[in-house]
């Protein structure tokens, strides 16, 4: 007997079935059928994985490293972890009961949506925010709500709007700074107004701070480390970006024993355990891994002050990401859509880059440009840029 | 007194020395007459000494025979390795010479057209020069890495076009 896709889709989950497709991929695809393009569209680092960590992975294949892990992750990773976030960002956690190895950061968040949500329990983010917090949200039985936030403020959620768009179904609100795709950060007096409200309205926070080695103004503080955050908090972080290990899939999620139980036993129960490889590859980054990572967050910072000086130039209005390897140039000026400009750019000038509407409704008018690229392809980018600017502002760009 | 500025300038240049001021003033997050000053006094005090280009000249059709020569001296009174140094140095085919620790005192690297000519100036030139002990030659037979930089690169870029 055959079987219609219609009715086979009518019968798949209503919460599946209702999420909407991912707004890149549209451009993906586009990007992906022409020729010579220079991507400014890319959320991973450009550097390949530094040798040293590479060796160590293929010397632990060697030594027989082939196997599962204990479910909380390979204890000697669990260590290096704590110590890690302890010598680096003052936050304390047991390796034995208060950290979990993941799949990735984007495992972890999931896990802790899962945990926290109640049916209809309403998540705050701050927006324009990375695509995937709305559709865990939703996958965990959550409601999103967007808290929109503004380049007058440099992109940062404050403490007021935070509070207004806080209800009694509240129940947690995910934090990620620096933020992807805005590059903004938070200062210690930020987070310490949002903690005030958020303890004062007993919320949860998923700390996603995969950037916060990527910070290049004032140091990154972690909200876990304010008084009376840590309990309150998931500290989710990980080796992609960082440690330029996004293919290794290693995240991490750290919080109380309570919490991290319960993420615990589902992420027992769907995934086991992170894979080992990446595991061995990441005691080797966090232990021997600072000089190549300070080199490449160098690097990030030489490549900001380019692009963002270039977009000026341009005639783009762009705020100074103070944090990740995201700028966020306003094209309200050209009075074209974000995904417009977006298309016109990539097909006239074959430079890619994402629509910041796709990060929510406040990205609309702006473009998130990655500068994970070499500073010689930025420079190429920002000369194509110019020219396709020039035709449009003269009008020899079809619309 | 050369600032971390100083010292980014130096290794943007020397990655690619084809940066123009507007350039590297962007990138450093400096002016661009500051940074034009900062690269003058360097020249003028000979830390910047060229600008040049890497390239790998085992994929141009010629006859370049490279040697690497390990030289034994005994350094003269008052003037240490330095004047045998400048000895070798002032000859056309040596590419550079430097003094090491370790079983010998000078490293050498020559050029020439052929192994016979490397071989000439070897036996001709620069064993005669008095006070040198030995040399020990090395002929280069193929370059993996140099200057930083890697000359058949396996590693390509395979990162999606756009992630999120």
């Amino acid at each position: 007997m055959s079987i219609s896709v219609n009715s086979i889709a009518s019968r798949l989950s209503p919460i599946v079935n209702d999420l909407p497709p991912s707004g890149i991929r549209r451009f993906f695809e586009l990007a992906n059928s022409l020729e010579g393009v220079i991507s400014l569209g890319v959320g991973e680092p450009d550097f390949r994985t530094p040798w040293h960590v590479r060796e160590a992975c293929v010397y632990s294949l060697e030594k027989g490293y082939t196997g599962y892990s204990a479910n909380a992750g390979h204890p000697e990773l669990c260590a290096a972890i704590s110590n890690y976030l302890e010598r680096r960002f003052d936050v304390s956690y047991h390796p034995g009961s208060e950290i979990l190895v993941t799949v990735g950061a984007s495992e972890a968040i999931d896990l802790a949506l899962r945990t926290l949500l109640l049916p209809g329990e309403e998540v705050l983010i701050p927006e324009p925010a990375y695509v995937s917090y709305r559709p865990c949200t939703l996958l965990a039985g959550g409601k999103p709500v967007g808290v929109p936030t503004s380049a007058d403020d440099e992109f940062r959620m404050r403490a007021a709007d935070l509070e207004a768009a806080i209800t009694p179904l509240s129940k947690a609100v995910i934090l990620c700074y620096p933020s992807n795709p805005t590059g903004s950060t938070l200062s210690r007096a930020d987070l310490e107004q949002l903690a005030e409200v958020i303890i004062r309205h007993d919320l949860f926070v998923i700390a996603d701070e995969i950037y916060a080695e990527l910070t290049y103004q004032g140091e990154h503080v972690s909200i876990a480390s304010l008084p009376g955050m840590k309990e309150r908090t998931i500290l989710v972080s990980g080796m992609s970006k960082a440690f330029a290990m996004t293919g290794w899939r290693i995240g991490y999620a750290c919080t109380n024993a309570e919490i991290l139980h319960g993420m615990y036993k589902i992420h027992q129960y769907s995934i086991m355990c992170a894979p080992i490889t990446g595991q061995m590859a990441a005691i080797e980054a966090l232990t021997r891994g600072e000089t190549e990572k300070d080199r490449m967050v160098h690097s990030y910072d030489q490549r900001r002050r380019f692009i963002v000086n270039a977009f000026r130039d341009l005639g783009l209005d762009c705020h100074e990401p103070k944090g990740a390897f995201y700028a966020f140039p306003s094209i309200k000026s050209t009075g074209l859509s974000s995904e417009q400009f977006a298309e016109l750019a990539l097909i006239h000038a074959k430079v890619a880059m994402v629509p910041g509407s796709v990060f929510g409704d406040s990205g609309e008018g702006f473009l998130r440009a990655s500068y994970a690229t070499s500073i010689d392809s930025l420079q190429e980018a920002i000369e194509r840029l110019d020219g396709f600017l020039s035709r449009l502002r003269r009008g020899d760009i079809d619309l | 007194m050369l600032t971390p500025i100083h010292l980014d300038l130096l290794h943007l240049i020397e990655e690619n020395s084809r940066r123009t001021p507007d350039i590297l003033a962007a990138i450093v997050g400096r002016e661009v007459n500051e940074v034009k000053a900062m690269i003058q006094d360097m020249e003028n005090a000979k830390i910047i000494l060229r600008y040049s280009a890497t390239i790998n000249w085992e994929k141009v059709e010629t006859n370049r025979v490279t040697a690497f020569i390990d030289v034994k001296v005994t350094p003269q009174r008052g003037v240490g390795f330095d004047s045998i140094a400048e000895r070798i140095y002032r000859f056309p085919e040596v590419r550079s010479v430097s003094l090491m620790s370790g079983a010998y005192d000078l490293s050498i690297a020559v050029e020439g057209s052929s192994i016979q000519e490397v071989a000439r100036f070897v036996s001709d030139k620069l064993s005669t020069i008095e006070h040198i002990i030995s040399t020990t030659t090395h002929f280069k037979l193929k370059t993996y890495k140099q200057e930083g930089v890697i000359f058949e690169d396996q590693e390509e870029d395979h990162r999606l076009v756009i992630s999120p």
